[in-house]
């Protein structure tokens, strides 16, 4: 490499100390809150109902592990299937609003607008619409995780510099060639964004969606635990919950970090310095 | 010698509360082929304007411009393009980037891979094909993107301040290369820049343009022996041009003298 390439690695002042890997400050930091909880616990002499220590809900865990993991199984699904129509709607749509004029007048302020309504209102509407079953789960998680993602992919759509379409038009660029080659690689790194807010939303929408009505789903074993005073079972549900919904983000970001590798938020995250 | 570029009456208005604003006003301008014209004049007095306006790429108020027998009325794709921040798209390499030119205008890559490894070899940047843009330096990302406008070998290059952002010894360094291509190619070429020396250094006629609205104030020929080296600029004929040049500035209000500032109070 010559003087004038940027250098891709830096060494601070500290590269000589043992360096703390990045992940692991998320768990020194779960640490630090599991140790308070069980303290505290002890020190108040809070009953297991109202907060169970932590060993208890890890027992709970393990005791209902069969029961947990198959209703998560089956709540996943409904996250999937609601952030896959969220992906494909969200993006259809988006592309469909910032290509026609008429519809970024007629559409898009309906879709903005329509998020104003609570959808944990219209929620128990979709049981009446379509019964119990996991269709109204999938349509709620959808409702909810689809919003952030059109918005995203307009602005990722929308926000691309005119030097590079004077650029384009002076190759002689065919709209489609604007598109796919311009457009919509400089909108990934928004949309990538976008998914990110999508997938957590999801994960809401499907237990919304158990909440109102449901005889499957981690949801459902939260309300049954909840009625039943199962406190221990109802934090082994959300824990199970919360780790489902984490991988789920980090396997978003793990695709981000190799789809968009050039974009400076990647750049920043590999820790290079420009 | 052929005519490359006519320009003709060639007008920009922006419409403002007060009525229409002449970012460009009735500028004729004919260029021949293989000629290096630079279009010299400060900031805001519609140059680039001029130059987005022969690329089809900026509609024009009045006037017409032909390019060779084509009159350009949409984007005119026969040429290449320098911009003044060098535009490549982060999510291709360097070799992608210049090879972008061959694909959207759907042309056989194969002959002209050759060509750009050929290109980024004269530019100095052989063995950066396969990085990024963000791993290259200011200097580094502009050569690509002379790159990429000279792959498909267009007859006419226009230049839209394409040293302006980088630092003097690079943009000095670049001012020699792209002689050095111009001599090799001899493209017409139209470059636009606000810089005197520069203009001087490169052109084969600088057109100063007066400021708002942007016409053309004075066409001067510069006799100057090719090639030129850096060296030219420190020559007594390089000196009275840029003296000429600057003369106009002054008279037009663009520089000031010192000491003339006086009537600025506070």
């Amino acid at each position: 490499m010559t003087a004038e390439a940027v250098s891709s690695t830096t060494k601070g002042p500290d590269a000589t100390r043992v360096r703390v890997p990045d992940w692991m400050y998320p768990i020194l930091a779960l640490v630090v809150v599991i140790a308070i909880w069980d303290i505290g616990v002890r020190v108040f002499d809070v009953k297991a109902f109202i907060l169970p220590p932590p060993w208890k809900m890890m027992t709970a865990l393990f005791k209902n592990w069969t029961s947990l993991s198959l209703a998560m199984l089956y709540t996943l699904m409904e996250i999937m299937a609601g952030f896959a129509m969220s992906v494909i709607v969200g993006v259809g749509l988006a592309i469909a609003i910032v290509s026609a004029r008429i519809l970024e007048k007629t559409v898009f302020p309906l879709i903005v607008g329509s998020q104003v309504i609570p959808k944990v209102a219209i929620a128990p509407l979709f049981v009446i619409w379509f019964g119990f079953g996991i269709t109204p789960k999938i349509l709620i998680a959808f409702l909810i995780s689809f919003f952030p993602i059109i918005i995203s992919t307009v602005i990722g759509l929308r926000s691309i510099d005119l030097l590079k379409l004077h650029l384009a038009r002076s190759m002689g660029a065919s709209p489609a060639q604007v598109f796919f080659r311009f457009r919509l690689p400089n909108a990934m790194p928004a949309i990538f964004g976008g998914l990110k807010l999508s997938i957590t939303a999801a994960v809401i929408g499907a237990i919304v969606g158990e909440f109102i009505g449901s005889d499957k789903g981690i949801g459902r074993i939260l309300l049954i635990a909840n009625g039943n005073l199962d406190t221990d079972v109802l934090f082994a549900g959300i824990l199970i919950l919360s780790i489902v919904g984490v991988v789920l983000f980090l396997i978003i970001d793990v695709i981000e970090r190799i789809v968009i590798r050039w974009h400076v938020s990647q750049r920043l995250k590999h820790g290079v310095v420009l | 010698m052929t005519l490359a570029v006519r320009i003709d009456k060639v007008t920009k208005t922006y419409a403002s509360a007060t009525g229409g604003i002449f970012a460009v006003e009735e500028v004729s301008l004919d260029i021949e082929e293989g000629e290096f014209v630079a279009l010299l004049g400060p900031s805001g007095c519609g140059k680039s304007t001029l130059l987005m306006m022969m690329a089809g790429l900026v509609t024009k108020s009045g006037g017409t411009i032909q390019i060779g027998t084509t009159k350009v009325e949409g984007p005119y794709t026969n040429l290449g393009i320098v911009f003044q921040e060098a535009n490549l798209l982060d999510w291709r390499t360097v070799m992608k980037n210049v090879m972008l030119q061959i694909e959207i205008r759907g042309l056989d890559p194969t002959p002209y891979r050759q060509r750009a490894n050929e290109l980024l070899r004269m530019v100095g940047l052989e063995g950066y094909e396969n990085r990024h843009p963000y791993e290259l330096s200011g200097g580094m990302q502009q050569r690509v993107s002379i790159c990429r406008a000279l792959l498909h070998d267009p007859p006419l290059l226009l230049m839209d301040e394409p040293f302006g952002a980088l630092d003097a010894l690079t943009r000095d360094q670049l001012n020699l290369d792209i002689q050095d291509i111009w001599m090799a190619s001899k493209k017409t070429v139209l470059f636009v820049t606000h810089s005197i020396s520069e203009a001087v250094l490169l052109a084969d006629r600088v057109i100063v343009m007066t400021p708002r609205p942007g016409k053309i104030g004075a066409v001067i020929p510069i006799d100057l022996p090719r090639p030129r080296q850096l060296g030219t600029r420190e020559t007594p004929a390089f000196g009275a041009y840029a003296k000429r040049i600057r003369g106009m500035f002054e008279e037009w209000g663009v520089l000031r003298q010192h000491g003339e500032t006086g009537e600025v109070k506070p």
